[in-house]
């Protein structure tokens, strides 16, 4: 038979390459050589994807900086891009912080719980306790992102902060919105450390128990340490989660257009890049507009924030993998 | 720190440890204290999320929601028609979108990518890149390229589809392909050596193997993309259409677009309505997780 179907094809992704290896081409050949290349075409759409990403966000940045100055916009505490003519100031700053500081808070949250949580997981709970508690983190993590943001706006600000911290509680605060973000990230922490937990090889284990070390010693001392890069990688997950969420800080923590100054109050309205973006960009700015640009400007922001985090993470996991496998 | 380093280390702690066992009797059930505290706090958050919004909206609840165009003046007779039917065209859209084409990469990258070549692990890194940017930036790219641009859609319920399908491709795709190598290369092997081509083995062997990590992976994603909000708001969608979108290059709006909407307003009878437009939209995930558990037990294949 020609076409053999375990001769190795020499090029990826070109089915017309390589006529030396297959002396003849039979249809057989030719259909699995399409095959191939189709197959190729589809993984390139996620390459293809990205690409676009970054052009159309590059597209419109540029444009933006020919406008505004690169340190206005980065170091600049005026940021008021929808007023008009002497009003407009481009300095991102005050978003920036919000953004960092609503994540701060959400991370306040989601680290202890979650790797409490992790921790009880990988470590101590009985198979009986799993069972229920993994299915309550998953339908945490199942839950709409807009259901935390408008549980944050009508239950945490009016129920829970104002009877606590007295009426100067804002509508929009960056405590609601923090707290609510952090239950957001809170099951993304706890499972990506539960894994690296259990990823720990049992002989770790079993050498600490074997010394009598107590079952909180092996935890902490013991498998916690051994864990460190991949909940390290958990946490740097969990904080671009925070960082790229939009719903939740647009309804409960502010939307990020009008901040004059840096807000440091947990108890003000702030925003973030994301809800800035999603609040400004509802779809009827004018193409090349510098407000249109702003909003490409912010995102582009993010989008290098996140990246950077994401490269992070996935080079903790793949350092503590190799101490390992 | 190397698996000895450790050892030695915890070696140590515990000789000191274990002459003070009182002590370390009284921190073991103190961090047993803290852990179920901590598991306690996070059960009674979701606890009081689930029955604040089952209470608020369950009043609200009734046919009127499945029959009644949303309405911005009159909140007593307002319904989320279009909105129950956008989201179903979205999620049809996507569905028909990200089947074939997260399937095709999961099996070129499982099957048939050399992974020492450097574009194949490009795309693969590109991936696991691709799950994290946040959802709003895709909205960016849905409203420059799809509703803008090159593609020139408008913001019409293909462009919100085709933006939710690249939303969501990384995680069928990630999904799959763990399906795809849970199967047993014996399994390939055995067909292989019966004379099957190359993709006869995947046709009739690994994907009816994998069929349901798959399906659980499209549901699961889909179910991502029922409750994204950002990325519709950024690309345009419709606020309150009291019309039903009738093709893929309609206005449309969604659910979530649409409890966004109701929760702005200052009229608390808005706020009832975006609890029961919630109850529905969270039912509509029940069903769909629902669904994914079933397939998951009836086709799941042991090896």
């Amino acid at each position: 038979m020609a076409g053999t179907p375990n001769t190795p094809q020499p090029a990826m992704g070109g089915g017309g390459s390589g006529p030396n290896l297959l002396r003849t081409r039979s249809p057989r050949a030719i259909g699995e050589g399409a095959i191939r290349v189709s197959l190729f075409v589809a993984a390139a759409i996620s390459v293809i994807t990205t690409t676009l990403i970054v052009l159309s966000l590059l597209r419109e940045t540029v444009a933006f900086f020919g406008d505004v100055g690169a340190t206005e916009f980065l170091f600049g505490t005026k940021w008021t891009p929808q007023l008009a003519g002497d009003q407009q100031s481009f300095g991102m700053l005050p978003v920036l912080v919000g953004t960092l500081y609503i994540t701060g808070i959400a991370m306040l949250v989601a680290v202890p719980l979650g790797l409490l949580a992790a921790i009880y997981l990988a470590e101590y709970a009985p198979e009986r306790v799993r069972k229920i508690v993994k299915p309550i983190l998953e339908v945490l993590a199942g839950v709409p992102t807009i259901v935390f943001g408008f549980f944050a706006l009508t239950f945490i600000t009016p129920e829970l902060l104002r009877p606590l911290l007295g009426p100067e509680v804002q509508q929009s605060n960056q405590l609601a919105a923090g707290l609510l973000v952090g239950l957001l990230v809170l099951p993304t922490v706890a499972s990506v450390a539960e894994d690296a937990m259990t990823a720990v090889p049992y002989s770790l284990r079993e050498g600490a128990f074997g010394m009598g070390a107590s079952r909180l010693i092996v935890s902490l001392r013991v498998v916690f340490p051994a864990a460190l890069s991949g909940i390290i990688a958990a946490l740097v997950l969990g904080a671009s989660r925070a960082i790229g969420e939009t719903l939740v800080i647009l309804l409960a923590g502010g939307s990020g257009q009008l901040l004059p100054q840096v807000v440091t109050s947990p108890t003000d309205a702030s925003g973030s890049m994301a809800a800035f973006i999603a609040s400004t960009a509802t779809g009827d700015a004018p193409t090349g507009s510098i407000e249109f640009e702003t909003i490409f400007a912010v995102g582009f922001t993010l989008f290098v924030i996140c990246l950077v985090l994401n490269l992070l993470s996935i080079r903790l996991v793949g350092k503590y993998r190799q101490v390992y496998e | 720190m190397t698996g000895a380093q450790i050892a030695a280390k915890a070696a140590t702690q515990t000789t000191v440890i274990s002459r003070r066992s009182k002590k370390d009797t009284r921190r073991e059930s103190g961090f047993a204290l803290i852990m179920w505290g901590a598991l306690a706090i996070i059960c009674l958050s979701i606890a009081v999320l689930l029955t604040t919004i089952v209470v608020d909206g369950l009043p609200r609840f009734s046919m009127d929601l499945f029959t009644n165009q949303p309405s911005k003046v009159n909140p007593a007779t307002s319904g989320i028609q279009s909105a129950i039917l956008g989201t179903l065209y979205l999620m049809a859209i996507t569905a028909a979108l990200v089947i074939p084409v997260g399937i095709a990469t999961a099996i070129y990258l499982e099957e048939y990518a050399d992974s020492t070549k450097w574009f194949n692990r490009f795309i693969e890194l590109n991936i696991q890149n691709l799950a994290s940017v946040p959802s709003v930036v895709y909205g960016l790219l849905g409203l420059a390229f799809i509703v803008r641009g090159p593609l020139d859609l408008g913001p019409t319920l293909m462009a919100g589809g085709i933006t939710l399908t690249l939303l969501v491709l990384p995680v069928v795709i990630i999904v799959a392909r763990e399906a795809i190598r849970a199967v047993p290369p014996s399994i390939r092997d055995g067909a292989l050596a019966l004379g099957a081509t190359k993709w006869q083995t995947i046709w009739k062997q690994v994907l009816p193997g994998s069929i349901s990590g798959i399906a659980t992976g499209v549901i699961l994603a889909l179910s991502r993309a029922i409750g994204e909000t950002a990325p519709l708001i950024v690309i345009g969608a419709a606020v309150s259409p009291r019309f039903n979108p009738d093709g893929l290059g309609s206005a449309f709006t969604a659910m979530p677009v649409q409890i966004f909407a109701y929760s702005k307003d200052a009229d608390t009878q808005f706020l009832e309505l975006a609890s029961a437009t919630i109850l529905v939209l969270m039912g509509l995930l029940l069903l769909m997780n629902s669904i994914a558990i079933y397939l998951r037990n009836r086709f799941e294949q042991k090896w």
